[in-house]
Formats: structure tokens, C-alpha cells, sequence
């Protein structure tokens, strides 16, 4: 088991408010999945890049880390710490030394991306969602999840969402049987995944057809023909939301549409707060279907 | 008593954002020893198992959606749900009536004994599977693998019907207006006789579905593996 959560906004006003519901939206969804919950959340663009990260000692490894990363670099850098996490915002060009320095000095990299930040940890959703203060975060689309472990161990690194490319991430309901086969051939193009995990394979499979050219909607079919095993993946761009259930379709899915947002569940009842749920279009996704929202 | 339970005419209102679930359970279980016989359960807000293993000739209305298992193991009741039902509506439901009047998730009506589940949207995967004397009306479409395994019984469908429909299919009737996506291991079309004309009628009527039994088609099982086939020792 484990618990999907997404919300992807048509209208700029409700965008102060995206936090709050997805918060709702995931706690619900705890009994699906106690062990670790995270959030990639598509937020305001700064001038820069941004690079979450996470330490278990944030006290210690973000003291000083901006300035540090600054001299470094010979660029101004921002941070913005949050709990175990912290956001560096740096200069595209400045982004391959910036992930080498981060790695050098410890820090594990949970995402990349000029929109995106992701936040991720062990223990109940609602502990998670108030340690970040998930619920004053704005923004135009994120993602949750509730994990209940079956593939790899209960850690920071194995909770959901995987970022494998810039401004992209993926939550997935289901296990994979051919992730190893699947893993060399990731490596071999450049996206070998860092975790056992299998959720990670699927995120690089999907990076590695964007970057071939793919457009979402074309990445997320080609997990139909490639990936084996159960899975309901859903997955955010910088601009887009998607969402794909393996053919067999036993993880349950379901979808919620009004004229100001797209939503994502498990379950019902993660819509059950949402406003204007009662007159919202609510369907169960297809098996085999690609579902996918561009703004 | 309960306290928290508030009487309006005949009907006893059960709301859930005052009463937790168990207690909306129990109180519907104990009706027969009330002068309650109609029902109506508020702010379901998707939850699961609600108005379960009822063994009573009560009348239930479940305002809004619902999640897991909703009517599951029903008796004699009669559940009414306003909105959509999650994975498993009615599942192993004995006699009575679920009538759901949005969508039904995977496997409605799974291994049900008896009854009548109408569903008056769409049901999506496995609808029916193993049921064992159900009769089911889907006014809409049904997903991939209904009814498979299915031993007793009718499913009757207005819409389509997905992939692998009968699958492993025993003696369940299975009626379908529209159109067959693909038919399962062992399941074939067959004769609609007089007989199959009369029993889809009174399904029809009782489902409230306005459909004329002569535009379905019927699949049932070809009987082939029944028996093992010694033919087919090297495929093992």
C-alpha cells in the first residue's frame, strides 16, 4: 500500500492556498502509508536555480553552507533552511559545481529545479507536513505521498517523491519487478538511479525519455511498454501534471476535475476538503491510460 | 441510548462528523430491536465501510461518496448511496439491495451470494468477480475482468464492457448492450432464448433501467474447462 496525493491549479488565486490542501490532502491518506510521507511543491521562480537538500545534522552542515557555497563559486547564493532541509538558490551555469561541493561536504541532493522543491522524511504525514510547514507553502502544482515500505528500507532517501531531473518528480502506489534489469539499462544513458529503490528507476526511466525528447504525456506511455509490475505513478514538470496506472490496475485511483483544479487520489477521501469537491468532475482513471495536464 | 443520535420524523440521522464510525455501524446492526426502519448517514466524506453486515429489512441512505467495502456482507437491507462508491460496494452482500447512484471502483458485488446491486454510473475493474448469486445492473460501462471466475448469478450491463470480460467464467449470466472490449478465457456468446429475455426484463424493471432486452447480447461460459483437457498435458 501507500498513499498518492496531487494538486494541480487552473487559476493564480488559489495558488496561496496549495499548501494547505495538500497538507489535508496527504494527511488523510495516512493509514495508506505511516512510514514516511514528502512533498515536491512547484512554487514561485527566482533568478536561479534551486537545489533542496537534506542532512540529518542540518544544525551543523547548514551553518555557514551558503557562504561557503558562495566563495566557492564566485556567485551570489541563496539558502533557505527548513527543517533537515534546506533550498540553495545558485546560478544555472553554477549548477554542476554546486551538486559536486553539495555531495563533497555530505548533503543528500532530494531535487533540482527552477520551480520545484521537495521535502522528504521518515515518521507519520502529519509530523512531516508540520515539521516542513507544508501548509504556508503556495505554489501552482505539487505532490505527496505516504509511503508503507515494501521495495526498500524506511529511510529519507526511500520516501517519495524521486527527483531524477531538473524540475521533475515522481510518486508511485505498486512495486516493479524489472527494476534491475531496467537499472543497467539507465546507467548506460546516463540516469543510473541512487537509491535500491524501485520508485527511482521508474523516475529515471521517465527523465531519460524526456531527455531524449519525449514529452510527458509520451514518457509516461512508454512506462507501459517498458516497466512491469503494479504501479500508479503520478508525476510533476515545471509546467505539467500526470498521471499512468499499469493495465492491471489493482492500485486504486482516483480523479477530481472543477474549473480550478485537477486533483489527484488514492482515495476519495483526500478529496473530501477540497473546495467545490461536491460538484467536481470524479472519476477512476483507465488502466493503460496517460492522463496529462500542461499549463 | 446514544445521545448524540438525533431523531427527524421517522428517520434516524446518522451524521458522521458527530458520530465515529463504529457507532454509525452498530446502531444500524441493532435496528431490529428499535422502532427504526429508514436511515440516512451524513458527511460520509469517503469513508470506508459504512452501513456494513446490516441483517435487518432497513432502508439506508448514504448522503455523498464513500470509500472501501460500502454495504459489504449486506442482509435484507436496502443501502442507498447519493454519491460514489469505492473498491468493493457490496462485497460477499447475501440478499437486499446497494444501489449506488454515481460511479462503483474495482470489484463490486465481488463473491456476492444474493441480492440486487444496481450501479447507476460506470463500475471500473474486476465488477462481479466470483460472484456467487448476485445480479447486478451497471447502468453504464464495467472495467476489465468482470465477472471472472464468476459462478452464479447475472450481470447485466447498459455500456461496454472492458477486456477479459468472463473470464474463467462458471454458470453466471452475463448480459451486455453495448460492446465487448474482448471476452475471457471460456467465455462465448450465447443464445438469448426466451427464457434469458424474461429474466433480463424483470432485472431491467427492478434496476429502474429503461432498456429493451432485446438489445443485449449474452456470454456465458463455453464449459471447456471444466474438465482437464489431456491435450493440453504439455502446456504444463
Amino acid at each position: 500500500m501507500c498513499g498518492i496525493v496531487g494538486l494541480f491549479l487552473k487559476k493564480e488565486d488559489l495558488r496561496p492556498r496549495l499548501g494547505d490542501m495538500l497538507a489535508d490532502m496527504l494527511i488523510t491518506m495516512s493509514d495508506r502509508g505511516p512510514d514516511s510521507a514528502g512533498i515536491a511543491i512547484y512554487g514561485d521562480q527566482g533568478d536561479g536555480h534551486k537545489i533542496t537538500v537534506q542532512s540529518d545534522t542540518p544544525d551543523t552542515a547548514f551553518d555557514g553552507l551558503d557562504t561557503a557555497l558562495g566563495d566557492r563559486l564566485g556567485a551570489p547564493v541563496t539558502m533557505k533552511t527548513n527543517d533537515t532541509h534546506a533550498v540553495l538558490t545558485v546560478p544555472a551555469e553554477a549548477l554542476e559545481a554546486t551538486g559536486a561541493f553539495l555531495e563533497a561536504r555530505g548533503l543528500r541532493i532530494m531535487g533540482v529545479g527552477e520551480a520545484m522543491e521537495i521535502y522528504k522524511e521518515t515518521g507519520l504525514p502529519r509530523d512531516v507536513a508540520t515539521r516542513f510547514g507544508l501548509r504556508a507553502m503556495g505554489g501552482s502544482h505539487g505532490i505527496g505521498h505516504t509511503r508503507m515500505a515494501t521495495e526498500s528500507a524506511v529511510t529519507t532517501l526511500g520516501a517519495h517523491p524521486f527527483s531524477t531531473d531538473a524540475d521533475q518528480c515522481l510518486v508511485h502506489n505498486g512495486s516493479l519487478s524489472n527494476h534491475n534489469t531496467m537499472r543497467r539499462v539507465l546507467a548506460q544513458k546516463g540516469f543510473a538511479p541512487k537509491t535500491e529503490n524501485d520508485t527511482e528507476v521508474a523516475a529515471c526511466y521517465i527523465s531519460s525519455r524526456i531527455a531524449e525528447g519525449a514529452n510527458l504525456g509520451e514518457a509516461l506511455s512508454g512506462t507501459l511498454e517498458d516497466l512491469d509490475g503494479f504501479f500508479t505513478f503520478v508525476m510533476g514538470t515545471k509546467t505539467g501534471f500526470g498521471v499512468v496506472r499499469d493495465p492491471i490496475a489493482c492500485k486504486p485511483a482516483v480523479m477530481a476535475e472543477t474549473d480550478d483544479y485537477v486533483a489527484f487520489g488514492s482515495e476519495y477521501r483526500a478529496f473530501a476538503g477540497l473546495p467545490g469537491i461536491d460538484s467536481a468532475r470524479v472519476w477512476e482513471p483507465e488502466p493503460a491510460t496517460v492522463y496529462f495536464w500542461e499549463r | 441510548m446514544i445521545a448524540t443520535v438525533q431523531a427527524v420524523s421517522d428517520v434516524q440521522i446518522l451524521d458522521m462528523e458527530q458520530i465515529e464510525l463504529r457507532e454509525v455501524n452498530a446502531t444500524l446492526q441493532r435496528a431490529p430491536s428499535t422502532n427504526y426502519t429508514q436511515f440516512e448517514i451524513l458527511n460520509t466524506r469517503g469513508s470506508h465501510a459504512i452501513a456494513v453486515g446490516l441483517d435487518a429489512e432497513i432502508e439506508v441512505i448514504v448522503k455523498g461518496s464513500t470509500g472501501y467495502y460500502c454495504a459489504g456482507m449486506n442482509q435484507r437491507a436496502t443501502v442507498h448511496v447519493t454519491g460514489s462508491v469505492g473498491p468493493g460496494v457490496a462485497e460477499n452482500m447475501m440478499s437486499g439491495t446497494v444501489i449506488v447512484d454515481g460511479d462503483a471502483s474495482q470489484y463490486a458485488g465481488a463473491t456476492a451470494h444474493g441480492g440486487l446491486l444496481v450501479i447507476k454510473g460506470n463500475a471500473s475493474s474486476r465488477c462481479g468477480i466470483s460472484m456467487k448469486g448476485i445480479d447486478i445492473v451497471v447502468h453504464g460501462n464495467i472495467g476489465h475482468m468482470s465477472a471472472f471466475m464468476a459462478q452464479k448469478g447475472n450481470l447485466v450491463v447498459l455500456g461496454d464492457a472492458g477486456d477479459a470480460l468472463g473470464d474463467s467464467l462458471y454458470e453466471a449470466r452475463l448480459f451486455v448492450r453495448g460492446s465487448v472490449k474482448s471476452l475471457g478465457a471460456d467465455c462465448i456468446e450465447k443464445e438469448m432464448r426466451a427464457e434469458h429475455l424474461d429474466i433480463l426484463a424483470d432485472l431491467l424493471a427492478r434496476a429502474g433501467a429503461d432498456a429493451k432486452p432485446q438489445d443485449f447480447k449474452r456470454y456465458g461460459s463455453a464449459r471447456k474447462l471444466y474438465h482437464f483437457n489431456v491435450d493440453h498435458a504439455d502446456a504444463y
